[in-house]
């Protein structure tokens, strides 16, 4: 059998393949993040609190009433969305006027809210949710055995976030929002009404998340704080790819989830901390982030 | 001001110890601490609250005349905490024991303020062996299960019924490297063999990776090294993955039946794992947990649960025999005496501060086996209690002559 | 007298007469925190950086000067020495990566290397991951006076606090502090004065490290130990809160912050996640409507500023 540096390719491929899933979370999650950051100037702290209700939509949909899955990855966005469109209106739109710190001191603040009521409700050992029956088992690549669910994500995120990235790029309604986004002025000129564009563009973000969160449900434990710790590692991988373009954030994550496999395989004390590292470093070179201009 | 309350404690400490036959107070204080919300909530949490107050009952304080308060903290898993509230209770509150205290950095935290102040602590959830070993004082006893005594029931019984290759899975950090020493040096000394071992970082949510190291490594067993949402994420995972179905064993060093619960058993069926206690052992524990059950929204309790409730009772026995509630004096009368309760059965407190009991080792049953909610495991092997915890002479204990 | 001296004489009066009625420990908790605050203030008030990784300097701190006293055996007033003296290391190294951004980004960038302080905190072995540095004594200040006295540690700790309350002070009305405030006002034209802005920024970011060193350092002495809590993200948001509560940019608002959200801590306990909880809605409720916290309104309400 080949070896690279005393791993045998075959279980590298294996590797690199989880780390492509991992990197799906972190593509919708940044993802979501870019866009709301383009808009609404706000770094949405409230993401990984958003990210856990979707999952706990999902087994609340399962649990109580008994709609599968597939129901869930369609209504548990929009409800998701719907307290994002709440929260938007309420309490964020009262602030586009100060520094934008405040934007992201309240969203932490709605976190820590959030995940305070979710675990005085449903504690914090986590609530079971089974992989969807079409979905179970799994496949023998020869290399590896690739669960069926696993495949799935892979597929269904780089779908939505290629749809995402059509969307903006490459329509009218995209063009709009581009354009509000540098000069909101001028597009309430054209008759667009901007403060709703504003509100469903928070609310479609936060969809996002509660996407992310409905995937990963069936994979780990849907607890109150599954989100708090993941959103760091998604602000690094924002910070690395620089939020300047919506292929960015989509690119970063996916390579950030490979390389966070591969050091998985080769140094694995050091996978939790790999992606700070390498924030670090790319700071140290491109201040702007990969992808991103200086703002 | 501090000195004059010290000056008062150590006035009203001399007066007891002259009348010698005093309760401080009137009023016997028990401090339950533990996590009330966070991780290790549903395992311990109220539900060992609900184990003490029935402890208070089944005693017949009320009928004996003696006064038994209870009171609550929730420590949140932080030693920091943990010690704030030892301090408060035992300077302002007078608490005269703190019970249960699960999460190692705690317990160790506890035990110092424990001997400072002179009181008493009775570990039922916390897993650390350290406690009656260098750690040891004359005012803690540890009642349920340790590190130790995990690694040993499965490693051992384990080994002994086929499962001799070893693939550990180990949480990176201190807890985590004790679990994985312990249990492979059981392992080896069984004639076991340790194929493979694989760090992950702390606390971690992807096991997927590390499962496939496990999975290509052929190793018969898995142990898990870990504890709380780790174990489970990496069953969960595991079952994704086709580990069982491939052949394959997990090994829980630390799981609880809640985990079990949480889990589920499609997920968790064909599990290994050590503990001291199981609702459906026999007659007796059937139907005290049957009456926990009813007190706590029908959850049948955990072994930390029943812990607290055993110790609590040997704790006011001994109270009642020794007729003082003073922190030292109580640990010794109950060393003096066998315990013996629905939960537990006989047992005994050895010098160290260890309970010693028999301890089990279960396989988590497939969903056809189970008749229902709560009915999860089948015993494997029981361990005899004089086999199931660490030798006194191999602790380190300073207490132990 | 002007007010910021009435204010101070208040302040010391408090902490004076307090350990009479008020438990000493609890105190020395709030002197900690309220000088972690005012390090942490010093930035966000008079730099206008926002740090969301200061738990990185408090906790690292902390881990220094616990195991500096217990495995090295240093006096008190070393160890506490040596965990400021790392913290304005880690201050520097943090420093340097991180003001190349500004606003938000800096927010997440020291957010991100405070989690890798954490994640290093759990695995390195001195540390004693999730145990902490336990059992550390407090030992004899200068060879002489005897820490584990609980009036001589309040001493102790009260005179620190009150050193680095002064200092900030000091430097908050010295002419770095105020190019310091014209950075946060308008960096370009501060730039274009000739003043080396990133270098002031460090240099005040560094500072800012050291002090919050001290405070974690001195805690890990107090409490007699140090763990996970100090280092996790959790202590950056709560330092956060307690500064947003007290009021951002005001000399004596953290304190007042510090000492709000401390006693809540303490009493609230009982109610598990409900602390959480309350807390986020503190946040909230401070950003929608009270930016100016308790001292700024109440500065805004005598025309002076506190």
């Amino acid at each position: 059998m080949t070896e690279i540096f005393g791993v045998p390719t075959q279980a590298l491929f294996g590797q690199l393949l989880i780390g492509l899933i991992n990197g799906s979370f972190y593509a919708l999650l940044s993802l979501g993040l870019a866009v709301i950051f383009g808009l609404l100037n706000i770094i949405n702290f409230t993401h990984g609190a958003q990210y856990m209700m979707g999952a706990f939509a999902a087994w609340f949909l399962l649990a109580k009433l008994g709609l599968g899955y597939w129901w869930a990855l369609a209504l548990a966005p929009v409800a998701v969305g719907v307290t994002g469109v709440i929260v938007e209106r309420l309490m964020l739109a009262r602030l586009y006027k100060l520094d934008h710190l405040y934007g992201l001191l309240l969203t932490f603040g709605l976190a820590l809210v959030i995940q305070g009521l979710f675990r005085h409700e449903f504690g914090s050992s986590g609530l079971p949710y089974a992989i969807p029956k079409a979905l179970e088992g799994g496949t023998n690549l020869g290399f590896m055995y690739l669960p069926n669910y696993r495949a799935w994500v892979i597929f269904a995120s780089l779908v939505v976030c290629l749809g995402t990235w059509f969307v903006i790029e490459k329509t009218r309604l995209g063009a709009y929002l581009r354009a509000a986004t540098e000069n909101p002025e001028l597009v309430r000129a054209f008759g667009i009404n901007v403060p709703r564009m504003i509100t469903l563009t928070y609310g479609f973000g936060v969809g996002l998340a509660a996407l992310a969160g409905v995937m990963a449900a069936p994979i780990y434990t849907v607890s109150p704080q599954m989100g708090a710790d993941l959103i760091i590692v998604v602000f690094a991988v924002v910070v690395i790819g620089g939020m300047g373009s919506i292929m960015g954030s989509i690119v970063t994550g996916f390579a950030l989830g490979l390389i966070e496999g591969l050091t998985k395989v080769f140094y694995p004390e050091a996978s939790n901390t790999v992606i700070f590292i390498i924030m670090a470093i790319v700071l140290m070179i491109r201040p702007a982030g990969l992808f991103g201009a200086a703002r | 001001m501090k000195y004059k309350r010290s000056l008062i404690a150590a006035a009203v400490a001399m007066l007891a110890g002259t009348a010698g036959a005093q309760v401080s107070d009137g009023v016997v204080k028990i401090g339950v601490m533990n996590d009330q919300s966070g991780t290790y909530a549903d395992l311990a949490g109220p539900g060992s609250v609900v184990a003490a107050r029935m402890a208070v009952e089944d005693f017949g304080a009320a009928k004996k005349g003696m006064k038994v308060d209870i009171l609550v903290a929730d420590h949140q898993n932080k030693p920091d905490v943990g010690s704030t509230i030892a301090r408060q209770w035992f300077d302002v509150d007078k608490v005269d024991v703190i019970m249960d205290v699960p999460t190692s950095s705690v317990v160790l935290a506890v035990n110092q303020i424990a001997k400072e102040k002179n009181k008493a602590l009775i570990v039922s959830t916390g897993a650390t062996s350290d406690l009656t070993g260098k750690a040891c004082t004359p005012n803690a006893i540890h009642w349920t299960y340790d590190t130790w005594s995990l690694a040993n029931g499965t490693g051992s019984a384990v080994v002994k019924t086929g499962g001799d290759t070893w693939f550990f899975l180990t949480a990176d950090y201190a807890f985590g490297h004790a679990l994985e020493r312990d249990t492979e040096a059981v392992v080896l000394k069984n004639g076991g063999k340790v194929v493979g071992k694989v760090r992950h970082p702390f606390p971690a949510s992807d096991f997927s990776s590390f499962l496939l190291q496990a999975q290509s490594s052929k190793a018969k067993v898995i142990g898990l090294a870990n504890a709380g949402a780790d174990t489970t994420n990496a069953i969960k995972q595991g079952a994704e993955f086709g580990i069982v179905k491939g052949g394959q064993q997990f090994a829980g060093l630390l799981v609880f039946l809640t985990d079990v619960h949480a889990l589920g058993l499609d997920k968790a069926q064909g599990l290994l794992l050590t503990e001291a206690f199981y609702w459906d052992l026999n007659p007796q524990t059937r139907a005290w947990s049957e009456r926990f059950a009813k007190l706590h929204k029908g959850a049948k309790p955990t072994m930390a649960q029943a812990g607290v409730y055993s110790a609590t009772l040997h704790y006011l026995k001994a109270v009642e025999a020794a007729k003082t509630d003073d922190g030292p004096k109580v640990i010794a009368q109950m060393k003096k005496m066998p315990s013996e309760d629905a939960a537990f059965g006989k047992g005994r407190v050895r010098q160290d501060g260890r309970h010693v009991h028999d301890m089990y080792l279960f396989e988590v049953k497939k969903p056809s086996e189970s008749k229902g909610p709560w009915d999860y495991y089948k015993v494997r092997a029981t361990i005899p209690a004089e086999q199931a915890f660490r030798p006194e002479s191999e602790g380190g204990c300073p207490l132990v002559k | 007298m002007t007010p910021h001296r009435v204010a101070l004489a208040l302040m010391i009066a408090f902490f004076a007469l307090a350990p009479a009625v008020i438990y000493p420990l609890f105190l020395m908790k709030v002197m900690c925190f309220a000088l972690f605050a005012c390090a942490f203030n010093l930035l966000i008030g008079y730099g206008g950086l926002l740090s969301f990784g200061h738990a990185m300097f408090f906790g690292g701190a902390a881990y220094i000067s616990a195991h500096a006293a217990k495995v090295w055996g240093f006096p008190p007033e070393l160890a506490v020495l040596a965990a400021v003296a790392a913290a304005a290391l880690l201050g520097f190294a943090a420093g340097l990566i991180a003001i190349r951004r500004q606003g938000i980004y800096f927010a997440m960038i020291t957010l991100a290397l405070a989690q890798m302080v954490f994640f290093f905190s759990v695995q390195a072995p001195f540390t004693g991951g999730e145990d902490g540095i336990q059992a550390v004594p407090r030992g004899r200040l200068f060879g002489l006076v005897d820490l584990s006295q609980v009036r001589n540690m309040y001493v102790f700790v009260f005179a620190l606090f009150l050193g680095g309350f002064l200092l900030i002070y000091r430097v908050i009305h010295s002419p770095f502090g105020q190019v310091l405030k014209a950075i946060r006002e308008n960096e370009s034209r501060a730039l274009s004065l000739g003043y080396d802005t990133d270098r002031y920024k460090l240099l005040a970011f560094v500072l800012s490290a050291a002090l919050a060193g001290l405070a974690g350092g001195t805690k890990a002495l107090v409490f007699q130990l140090a763990s996970l809590t100090d280092v996790h993200w959790t202590m950056s948001g709560e330092v956060v809160l307690m500064t947003l509560v007290g009021g951002l940019g005001t000399v004596f608002g953290p304190v007042v912050g510090a000492l709000v959200i401390v006693a809540m801590a303490n009493y609230l306990a009982q109610l598990g996640a409900w602390v959480t909880v309350v807390q986020g809605a503190i946040f909230v409720v401070c950003v929608l409507t009270f930016r100016r916290g308790v001292i700024g309104e109440l500065g805004h309400w005598l025309k002076k500023p506190l």
